[in-house]
Formats: C-alpha cells, structure tokens, sequence
C-alpha cells in the first residue's frame, strides 16, 4: 500500500511547478503597505522638522535655513512614525527596501528655489523675497 | 567504573537558533548534570526606558524577539493602557487578538520546521516553512512588514484590517489547513520520528510544577493552565480549551503544539466571524503613573510584562520576565539521564528564544 | 482580568513567606528589581492556577537578602540576574555564577551608583 501512495506522491512532485519564483528574471510584487523606505515630496515640504523629532532613531535631520531633507538610510527602521506626524502629508513609504551597500549612505535631498518651477512674471516677487 | 567528562555545548550549534551554552557533565553517553550559561544576546534592552519616551519604547519592546515580536508589542501597549486607564476600543482587540494567534501558527511551524531539522528530516523542515511562508506574506499584507510589525500602539493599532482583507486570510488558512494535517500525520505517525521523540526526556507533572515552567512544555505533562483563559485582547469571546497530554515526553509536546496550531486556525475563524465595526484606535494624552503586571501567553509559555512609570515621559522601569527564562530550569532537569545524542532535541523541545530571554 | 495582589513585608520574612507559599502550592513566576531612591525594591511573583501574589519590600544600596532557591530551585537564574545587573547583594543561591551569568563590561550597570 505504500508505494501506491508514494507513486502518488512522486507523480505529484514531477508535475507540480516549482514552489519559488525565478528570483531575478521573476520580480517579486510587494503588498501595497510594505514598508521599504522612507521618500519625501520636497517641493510640499515645510521644513517643520517633526518627522526628525518622531523618528526613533533619529535619522531623519532637517535644516530649514538650508532647506534640505536627510535620511540615513541604514539607521531608518521603517517604522512609519515620520509618514503619520507630517502635517504636509509629503513623507510616503515606498515598497521597495533600501538597496544594500558595504557603506551606510545618508540620502540629502534640498528643495530648489520656486523661482525655477514658475512662469517668469510671478517669479519676480517671488525671488525677490527668497534672496 | 565509568568516567566523567565535560563536553560544551554550543554557543554555535546546528540545531540551535539562537546562541546558548550549555556544560554537559557525562558518563561515557549519558548525561549526568547540565549547567547553562546565556548571556550571548544580552542587550541591555531593559534599560532604555530611561531614554526613549513611553511612546517610542514599543519600536524596542516589539524588538527583543523575532519570532514572538507581535505579544511583545502588544502586552507592552495593553500594560501602559491599562496603567493610564485607556479603553481600547472592541475592534482594535479582535485585531489584536488575530495578531496574535497568527503569530503563534507561525511560530509553531518555525518550531517543527526546526525540529524536522534536529532529526535531520531537511524536506519536512523546508514544507513546514514554506507553510510558514503563507502566514508571513499574509502579515505582510496587513502590516506591512512580515517580522517586526510595527502596528501595535498605545490606543489600538496603527492600521486596520478590512473585512475584506480577513476573509481573504480565512480563505488561505482553510486551504493551509488541509495541508498541514499532512503534515502532522507524517509528524506524528512517522516511525522514523517516533522513534527520535518517543520516551525521551519525560517530565513529571510534579516537577513541571516544582520548576515553574509554562506554556506547551508545562501542558504537554498535564497542567492545564492557559493565560489566554484570564481574558486579556478578545479571548472572553472566544472558545477555547488548554490542550494538554498526560504523557510528558518530547512526542507529547510536538503533539501539544501541533494541535495548537489548529486550535489557532479555529480561533482566527471565531475572531473573525465576530469581529465587529468601529475605531481601531483612541488618542491617547498624558503620561502614565502607576504599575501594573500584564501576563500574555506567548507561543512559548507565559510571559509576564511589569511596567512602573511616574508620571513623566521615561518609564521608571519595564521588565519582562520571558517564557524561556522560566523553562530554562526545566530543560536542565529534564536533561539529566538522556544519551548525549537526544540533548539537541530536548533542547528544541523547550522552544529555546533566547533573545527573549536575555533581552 | 484582575491586577495582582500586592503583599508588602519585611525582608526579614522572606523565608518564611516564602516557605508558606510552597506549601500552599503556589508555583514561581518572578523576581524583579526596581531602583528606588535609596535602594531598591524586590518583587517575588508566586502563582496558582491564574491568579498572582507579589511580595514586595525594599532593602537598601548593600543590605543582604538570603536567597530562596532552597526553597524554590528555579529562584536562582533570576537571583543571579539580578546580582549581576544591580548589584544586590543576595546570598546563598543555590547555583551561583559569581557575576559572571551575563557577560557585561561594567559591573551592576542598571544600579543606582
């Protein structure tokens, strides 16, 4: 009776497909809430430095008067504290992890001036003020 | 007359998870005396109450462990609620309690797998995390991550679960369900693992008592005594029995928790029948004074949470007292007598987290 | 649920608590130290079926407490735990690892000092 039901079984393993996916030919899908890493909408961000002052790690640093947004990225524990206290909504969590590295980066991103995003006549108040 | 000797075991072993050390005293195959040494995992993670705010501290509570990462979080959060006098609404419990026994199937299979694995059966081990694998993506889904979760927090949970999300994963557990019974009639049934785990290291009712140990260790030798009975999360709702075996031996904890697991299923379907709708969180204001001793039964035993704040923003002290700390004398007692080529599978049978236990 | 029921003694009752409670039939569940101003304070968890009795007294920075792993065996890992990382002085545990249970740089590192 036993190698009735181990035919079964091997006939079973010969035709089923393989249970892992082709890892890097196959991408693999994330779920739409993974938590893979931090990334800010700078042009919506104020600078209020909440998100630096919610992280638990303190990787987030923030400087208003140069008006930059940095994450160490390996220090970041994708807890999603910084996403839910910005009051401009311009931190998200993308599905995709931090790409490994032999060092730990700190990614620093600045806000460019409005004057180069806007038509030329509103860009002169606008300047004028930012200078 | 017969000589003694000394053979180490561990920290780094095959068969074991996480690093601890063991002196076996022998005579010739026989082990005669057993004396643990931890201490290789030891963060010091109780001491940082005194520098991350009571808020922040569940990021590093739900940290000690890996596998039992979510009761971590979560009796953290239910102990500072309970001290600050807040109701966590009902929706936010049966999410909780959902956590929960999904964290234990997960960890069980974990555990078989490893089991299969001190055996030296490698293909059982690969089908039994591989069933593991369903459970995690299903986290995934919901919480985002698929080991540390990060959805537990003072107040409720920080994301909800849909219905539609929960009967999705009733689905998959219906069919995850027909698989393991396979699974655990190979386990149980096998003569090759009956006889690896048959006989071998029985522990007395008496002494599991005497020795203060908890969990499907404690039950497997006939205490039936279950923390999730006292009724924290949504347990009150649900229906359930501690499942226990009179006999005691290694064979009767695998079938303690392979039940369990099924018991586990049932239990998410109940929750999930009842669940109702609502908030799945309260804001929560001011700081916390007072203490309080929260109990959780965690996959591996029960484990006992014990916060003290006074009324700033540091707690002033948050101690866990882990299920493995407490079989840990257990292990060493049930140790003595056993050939020195079943002290692998008695040690996996106590379901060593060490990380738990040196925090 | 109900909370714990907090007992308060004095250290020098400690043994003999401790020994009514083996009696009754209570099995172990904890020790735990806290700093308080002064010393510290140590709470003995005992338990039967699911219900909790703590003992609970202070003792100061040196002061000497008499281990219970006579009576309750599993009490030393805890001891010793607590030896290590405050520094109390409890004497007479059953399987004494001399400070050496945890590997730790600095001596008695949660105590008060």
């Amino acid at each position: 009776m036993s190698v009735i039901s181990f035919s079964k079984t091997i006939l079973y393993n010969l035709f089923h497909k393989p249970y892992t996916r082709m890892y890097p030919s196959v991408p693999r899908v994330y779920p739409a809430r993974t938590r893979g890493q931090i990334a800010n909408n700078i042009d919506a961000c104020i600078f209020c430095g909440i998100c630096s002052k919610k992280c638990p790690t303190g990787a987030i640093a923030v400087d208003k008067a140069e008006k930059s947004w940095s994450i160490s990225r390996f220090s970041c524990i994708q807890c999603g504290a910084c996403t839910e206290a910005c009051p401009k909504k311009c931190l998200t969590m993308m599905q995709a992890y931090t790409v490994p590295g032999a060092v730990k980066t700190v990614d620093r991103i600045v806000q460019k001036p409005k004057e180069e995003a806007a038509e030329p006549p509103k860009a002169q108040p606008a300047a004028a003020a930012k200078e | 007359m017969s000589t003694r000797s000394i053979v180490p075991f561990g920290p780094q072993h095959p068969v074991l998870p996480e690093p601890i050390h063991l002196d076996l005293v022998l005579e010739d195959e026989k082990v005669v005396e057993a004396i643990p040494s931890i201490g290789f995992v030891h963060r010091g993670l109780e001491k940082l109450v005194e520098k991350k705010d009571f808020n922040e501290y569940v990021y590093v509570a739900e940290r000690i462990c890996g596998i039992c990462s979510f009761m971590h979080g979560m009796a953290y959060c239910e102990a500072v609620e309970h001290i600050m006098g807040v109701e966590v609404p009902e929706r936010a419990k049966f999410l909780r309690t959902i956590g929960c026994e999904m964290s234990r199937i997960h960890s069980h299979l974990l555990w078989l797998g490893l089991l299969a694995d001190a055996f030296g059966f490698e293909s059982l081990f690969m089908d039994s995390w591989r069933m593991r694998e369903k459970i995690l993506d299903m986290f995934e889904e919901a919480t985002g991550g698929r080991v540390i979760f990060s959805v537990n927090k003072i107040g409720g949970q920080r994301k909800d679960m849909d219905n539609d999300m929960i009967k999705s994963f009733v689905e998959i557990l219906d069919g995850m369900e027909a698989h393991l019974r396979e699974l655990a009639k190979t386990f149980l049934g096998d003569y090759a693992v009956k006889s690896r785990l048959e006989g071998v290291g029985i522990l007395t009712k008496q002494q599991a008592h005497d020795l203060g140990t908890g969990g499907p260790f404690m039950r497997a030798s006939g205490i039936a005594l279950d923390t999730r009975k006292r009724g924290y999360a949504a347990y009150p709702h649900l229906e359930f029995e501690p499942i226990t075996s009179d006999i005691g031996d290694s064979y009767a904890r695998t079938d303690v928790r392979i039940r369990e697991i099924f018991q586990s299923i049932d239990l998410i379907r109940q929750a999930a029948a009842l669940i109702p709708a609502g908030d799945f969180a309260v804001p929560v204001k001011g700081f916390p004074q007072g203490e309080y001793y929260m109990r959780v039964e965690q996959p591996r035993g029960e484990a006992l949470y014990y916060v003290k704040a006074n009324g700033t923003k540091y707690l002033d002290r948050m101690r866990v007292r882990t299920p493995t700390f407490a079989n840990l004398p257990g292990l060493v007692e049930v140790l003595k007598g056993c050939q020195l080529a079943d002290v692998p599978i008695l040690i996996l049978t106590i379901d060593p987290c060490i990380s738990c236990t040196e925090r | 649920m109900t909370d714990a029921t907090r007992i308060d003694i004095l250290p020098g009752e400690l043994m003999a608590k401790a020994l009514k409670m083996k009696t009754d039939g209570y099995r172990i569940i904890q020790i735990c130290a806290t700093r308080v101003p002064g010393g510290y304070e140590l709470v003995y968890s005992f338990g039967m079926e699911y219900e909790m009795v703590n003992l609970c007294f202070s003792v100061g920075d040196a002061q000497e407490v008499i281990s219970i792993s006579g009576i309750y065996s599993p009490a030393f890992l805890y001891e010793n735990e607590i030896r290590d990382l405050f520094g109390v002085n409890i004497q007479m545990i059953n399987m004494d690892y001399k400070g050496n249970l945890y590997r730790l740089a600095q001596k008695a590192p949660f105590s008060n000092k």
